[in-house]
């Protein structure tokens, strides 16, 4: 597969990116300026984490007017896979890919540490290599990862089954104390209502491979790689 | 002309820097502040004389990029 990893000035996660999908899982992965506008041959993009544009007036808020987010938004509205992580989760908020927005953590606090997330829907292109009900340890690192949306959309989320990632304790459990960041309905990962644009907050390129002590990460990028797998050969038996 | 630009999180949504701001002046003995809202002030040169169009002009910028309206309101003033 072709992954197209795009790079903000301010990124600092796209070479992990690079490396799990090159190194560790066998991939070709094509490194993005965000000045590109054409984005052509692709199976994937990933947003990563970082700190595009310094975060300057809010995260993301100024990268979602890179001269690439036109492209990725073409790429999404044809049903092109996009994993946005952490700083690329906010930067698909304010680009309108993801509905909702990004607070201040409710601690003030920058936290960086593992934390336990539910696979709250293992049916998606990403986490389909997961169990359903899963529980992934996999690190935030963030300042601002409270999300929030009004209480209608949150209701749509709920009942579309897009809340794909909760935090909870390492047993599963989705309480008020397990959740880092004061983040609504303990949300740490969403998707879209059609399925190909996930954002998620923990970083799960950084426990990857078992070298590092953990690969519970691994299934999302696996997941990614099954289903494009999977609609590629489904595309091949359709009769020309 | 300039416009004096003021952004602040919607009343009702979680500010936690005006709730931290908020206990630090309770905590000097200041026990009449209460609900501290911490914003963002900007201001921006509007090369434009005419001021309906200037306005339509900063109100687009608001909406666009310097505010997120799903939790910020923002309000300013042309000069």
């Amino acid at each position: 597969m072709k992954i197209g990893v795009v790079v903000f000035p301010g990124s600092n996660c796209d070479h992990d990116c690079q490396h799990i999908f090159k190194d560790v899982l066998g991939q070709y992965v094509e490194m993005i300026w965000h000045k590109e506008t054409l984005l052509a041959g692709l199976d994937a993009i990933v947003l990563p984490g970082g700190f595009s544009y310094g975060d300057y007036l809010r995260t993301g808020a100024i990268a979602r007017f890179s001269p690439v987010m036109g492209a990725v938004k073409e790429f999404a509205k044809g049903g092109g896979m996009v994993l946005g992580i952490c700083n690329g989760f906010q930067i698909l908020l304010e680009a309108g890919l993801l509905p909702g927005a990004m607070l201040r953590n409710k601690s003030l606090h920058f936290i960086c540490k593992d934390v336990s997330v539910k696979v709250e829907n293992a049916a998606t292109a990403f986490t389909g290599a997961c169990q359903s009900g899963q529980v992934l340890k996999i690190p935030i690192a963030h300042a601002d990862g409270n999300y929030y949306t009004d209480p209608v959309t949150l209701a749509a989320m709920q009942a579309n089954a897009q809340i794909v990632l909760r935090y909870c304790t390492p047993e599963g459990k989705v309480t008020p104390e397990a959740n880092p960041n004061g983040s609504l309905d303990n949300i740490a990962g969403i998707i879209n209502a059609a399925g190909n644009v996930l954002g998620m907050m923990p970083h799960p390129e950084r426990c990857a491979e078992a070298v590092l002590g953990n690969d519970d990460g691994k299934l999302i990028f696996l997941s990614m790689l099954e289903s494009l797998k999977r609609n590629k050969k489904d595309l091949k038996m359709i009769p020309a | 002309m300039k416009a004096k630009i003021h952004v602040t999180l919607k009343q009702g949504i979680l500010d936690p820097q005006g709730k931290a701001i908020e206990h630090a002046l309770d905590s000097l003995g200041f026990k009449n502040a209460g609900n501290v809202r911490v914003g963002k002030y900007m201001e921006v040169d509007v090369d434009e004389k005419d001021k309906v169009k200037a306005e339509a002009e900063v109100k687009a910028m608001c909406e666009k990029l310097l505010a997120n309206t799903i939790v910020e309101e923002y309000r300013y003033e042309l000069q």
